[in-house]
């Protein structure tokens, strides 16, 4: 058994725990263990990520109890995936986070660490019950990290956040109760095995239990009618914790994936293709929907959200054409839309910080200092979420109008894209041109004292160069998704590998 | 036993459902009380109702409860427990700050 699968938990949870004992003891070394906590882990997943580029599947039995009794740990592509993911983005948001970010409350480390944690779990675990576990936890680190800093509308916020989660979770134990009382089982291979075979009297309580899960995964994602929590959550929450919050809407997604990939997969016979009619609609209105409420925004972290928004509809669109190719440019896609975002949401907050009073309202105002410097990057950054050319918002939207080009619903999606398109391009333009051009005196007394520049901009252009290198390498990350794609829509591969651990010592 | 587990599972969740779309965050917090005991209850059912029998193993047991669900129903009340003392503080935070107890920070009209 190789204990490399479940280093991406145990490394978060341990500094988690050490940041805790030692933070009252010398606060001056918060800083460089969570940046070697967040190093160790990037390592530890790209070892992980080696270990499984050529199809092998990491089953890691928690206390050796072989599955399906205990608790199983499963790094196969896609979760090595997600976790590279998670670790560049933690780094670059922690690259931020050191310059004041975490001084303005305590145990920032701590719940940072515990949010990767939480994150680095759900990615892993191969039990359904696990994962509502997990859940728990990254959304418990979430909460303190959204309130991190207080104020009145980050409360009011974090409150709305806490309880529509809260309703989350209740479904997901109604959802998980159901499946155990029907198959008698909560790991995710053996569920697969036994919903494929599944009584006739049982079917309907199998697909009820099945689509709440969707529900629930759905509020994760922040699918159409359950993403009214996300705006609100987002905008008011620290730049540092907005962009780390990027990747939280991918855990649903994420979820989506794995769950209806394998337990209602193509291969689950009675419950086959159960969320097939759901998820394709939904994600375009949520596409839609979302670029509307970009348009309309008042603020410019507010119109991040809603993009973050539209990010979702346009992943779970690729998802929901339940295909190599629409699975392969969902998942290219996916870490594109999470670095863009992190991206914008940090660089709302150094202009906000730049215009005293109008703060990131998008009101004509006095000019911003360093206007060259931020205007380019936000140029850059639009180019890369609005999907032009030549970067690899692009090429992920390419990818997944190609996937769709056979799809009986092609001139809904192929619509609905390309008017999501050009309405993102004008919400950037008029935001751009608004923040940048409209300048009506000399630049406004900076609300707080500034850090140095480069300094400042160093976790952004890093962002934008982890984006540069998805289209630079595309070639070969493409080819990677693909292999990605193929495993997930193959679950017999992921039941054998973990229904047939057992015996190895 | 089966109609009346089922009558309180169903009257806590009616419960719940409707105090959580209560305007003020007391019945809030109440309403998501309710609805983990509900959701703890059903979760313990889904064992399957048994009376007297032990959960683990005994020579002299005739049958057996099923230990699963009591085990995770136990991870659900502790979780439940912390989420729900998380809330209520957050409440309390939101009325000192937000000077009202509505859940959208705004005084009745």
């Amino acid at each position: 058994m190789n204990h490399l699968a479940i280093a991406p938990v145990l490394t978060p949870l341990l500094a988690g725990i050490l940041l805790l004992l030692l933070g009252g003891a010398c606060p001056s070394m918060r800083r460089p263990l969570s940046f070697i906590a967040v190093v160790i882990q990037i390592g530890v997943v790209l070892a992980l990520m080696a270990a499984t580029h050529d199809g092998a599947i990491l089953v890691y039995a928690l206390g050796h109890w072989p599955a399906p009794f205990g608790i199983v740990l499963v790094v196969d592509r896609l979760a090595a995936w997600l976790l590279i993911i998670t670790a560049l983005l933690a780094f670059f948001v922690l690259l931020h986070a050191v310059q004041g970010d975490d001084r303005t409350g305590q145990h920032f480390h701590v719940l940072f660490q515990l949010q990767l944690f939480g994150l680095n779990g759900a990615f892993l675990t191969g039990d359904l019950f696990n994962l509502f576990v997990f859940f728990e936890i990254l959304l418990l680190a979430s909460y303190g990290l959204l309130l991190h800093g207080g104020g009145p509308w980050r409360v009011r916020a974090g409150l709305h956040f806490v309880v529509v989660n809260l309703l989350g979770s209740t479904l997901f134990l109604f959802a998980v109760g159901t499946l155990y009382g029907i198959f008698g089982a909560l790991n995710m291979a053996d569920l697969a095995q036994k919903v494929a075979v599944a009584s006739p009297e049982n079917v309907p309580l199998a697909r009820a239990s099945g689509l709440l899960l969707f529900g629930v995964f759905a509020l994760k994602a922040a699918l159409l009618p359950f993403y009214l929590w996300l705006p609100a959550t987002y905008a008011h929450a620290g730049a540092t914790v907005a962009a780390l919050f990027a990747i939280m809407t991918k855990v649903g997604a994420y979820c989506i994936l794995r769950v209806y990939g394998l337990i209602f997969g193509a291969s689950a016979g009675p419950v086959a293709g159960l969320i097939e009619p759901w998820l394709l609609p939904l994600a375009l209105a949520t596409l839609i929907v979302g670029l509307l409420g970009a348009l309309a925004s008042g603020g410019l972290r507010q119109q991040t959200a809603y993009l973050v928004v539209a990010s979702v509809g346009s992943l779970l669109l690729a998802f929901g054409l339940n295909r190599v190719a629409g699975v392969a440019a969902g998942l290219y896609y996916l870490p594109h839309t999470t670095f863009a975002t992190a991206a914008l949401f940090l660089l709302a907050d150094a202009i906000a910080r730049r215009r005293g009073e109008s703060d990131d309202r998008l009101d004509p105002a006095a000019a911003i200092a360093d206007a060259g410097v931020l205007g380019g990057l936000f140029f850059i950054i639009a180019v890369a979420v609005a999907g032009l050319p030549p970067l690899s918002g692009f090429l992920g939207k390419f990818l997944l109008l190609r996937a769709a080009l056979d799809h009986p619903l092609l001139s809904w999606i192929m619509t609905a894209v390309l008017i999501a398109g050009l309405l993102g391009l004008i919400a950037l333009a008029r935001t751009g041109s608004l923040l940048f051009f409209r300048a009506l005196s000399p630049p406004a007394k900076a609300s707080k004292p500034l850090p140095a520049l480069l300094l400042e901009m160093a976790p952004i252009i890093g962002l934008l160069l982890l984006i540069l290198g998805l289209t630079v390498a595309g070639g070969s990350i493409v080819e990677q998704t693909r292999a990605i794609a193929a495993q997930v829509l193959q679950p017999q591969l992921y039941i054998n590998a973990v229904m047939h651990s057992g015996a190895t010592p | 036993m089966e109609l009346l587990i089922v009558l309180i599972i169903g009257v806590l969740t009616a419960c719940g459902v409707y105090l959580t779309l209560r305007g003020r965050t007391f019945p809030v917090v109440l309403g998501l009380t309710f609805l983990s005991y509900a959701v703890n209850l059903f979760l313990f059912a889904m064992g399957r109702l048994t009376v007297g029998q032990p959960a683990i193993i005994d020579p002299r047991a005739a049958a057996y409860a099923d230990p699963v669900p009591q085990a995770l129903v136990l991870t659900a009340i502790v979780i439940g427990f912390a989420m729900t003392a998380f809330v209520i503080v957050l409440a309390l935070k939101a009325r000192a700050e937000l000077g009202n107890d509505h859940v959208d920070g705004r005084p009745a009209p």
